[in-house]
């Protein structure tokens, strides 16, 4: 867990062939992490018959509405909340 | 014919007007079975725990956080603990999370990538939650989605709307209705819908005393 309540961080935007569990919906997107869950096996590999070793660090980020659905209604307060693996992660402060 | 040249038997595979997406899960089943990797009681046993599972389980956990403010903070910070103590089992999931709704906040419950749900606590999702107008609909217009099902927030409530896309289950507790204050933890939890712990509806109404 190198990542902490609070920070702000980008998802990267990278293309990702196979089974993985990063909605494009956020992808290059910036949020902030709202809880740091636990480490878990990785999906990636997992899903193509490996043990999913090294575990990740699953985080919950949380998003404004308005940047990921610019137009599309709801107010500046809205959230969307989107549990993301580590790897996926760039702190940018 | 496909390319079906493998030399050992097994039932057929295909079954008349069965949709491709059930021919395909009969026939992994079938190669499973065949090469030991499950057998048909591991698949029974498991499809007998889902459908017994029902949303009475969530709503005690609900009903007793509304009587029970110390429990509903043990229920906030380990969902999984904290149903424990009721003995209740949280499912598989190694990490079970609870989310208040309170007059400020409004949490709501998607899995946009398949179907992600807390099968122990609320039994099988319904077809609606796992269609692709809610999981996509839910994160780009979920005010929308809460209007159709009749829940109207106003402006200033902030709603979060959480996608669970990985190895969390998310159970929302909603508020505890007005005109409830008088009842028993039973008739709590009869009032605590399925809809209202995937938070998008209300707990149903107290009925009005007859007098």
């Amino acid at each position: 867990m190198t990542l902490e309540r609070g920070q702000r961080v980008r998802v990267s935007a990278r293309r990702h062939e196979g089974h993985h569990r990063t909605p494009a919906y956020v992808k290059g997107k910036t949020g902030r992490i709202e809880r740091v869950h636990a480490s878990f096996t990785n999906p990636e590999t997992r899903a193509y018959g490996s043990d999913g070793l090294p575990l990740q660090p699953l985080y919950l980020v949380g998003f404004a509405q308005r940047d990921l659905w610019p137009g599309r209604g709801g107010t500046a307060d809205d959230q969307v909340y989107v549990d993301v693996f580590e790897h996926w992660l760039e702190p940018t402060e | 014919m496909s390319g079906h040249d493998h030399d050992h038997p097994h039932a057929p595979i295909t079954n008349g007007d069965e949709p491709p997406a059930a021919a395909r899960v009969r026939a992994l089943e079938e190669l499973l079975v065949e090469k030991d990797a499950i057998s048909r009681e591991d698949v029974r046993s498991r499809i007998d725990w889902l459908v017994s599972r029902t949303s009475a389980d969530g709503a005690r956990l609900v009903a007793r956080a509304w009587v029970d403010p110390p429990f509903k903070q043990r229920l906030l910070a380990d969902a999984r603990a904290a149903a424990l103590e009721l003995g209740l089992d949280a499912g598989p999931s190694p990490v079970v999370v609870a989310l208040e709704n309170t007059e400020a906040v409004h949490h709501m419950v998607v899995c946009t990538l398949c179907s992600c749900y807390p099968k122990a606590l609320l039994g099988p999702p319904p077809d609606w939650y796992k269609s692709l107008p809610y999981r996509s609909r839910a994160v780009s217009d979920p005010r929308g989605v809460l209007t159709e099902f009749g829940t109207e927030l106003d402006d200033d409530v902030e709603l979060r709307v959480v996608d669970s896309t990985a190895d969390v289950r998310y159970l929302v507790v909603p508020r505890r209705p007005n005109g409830s204050e008088g009842m028993t933890e039973d008739e709590l939890a009869a009032l605590v819908t399925r809809d209202s712990m995937i938070g998008v509806a209300q707990p149903a109404s107290p009925a009005p005393t007859l007098t």
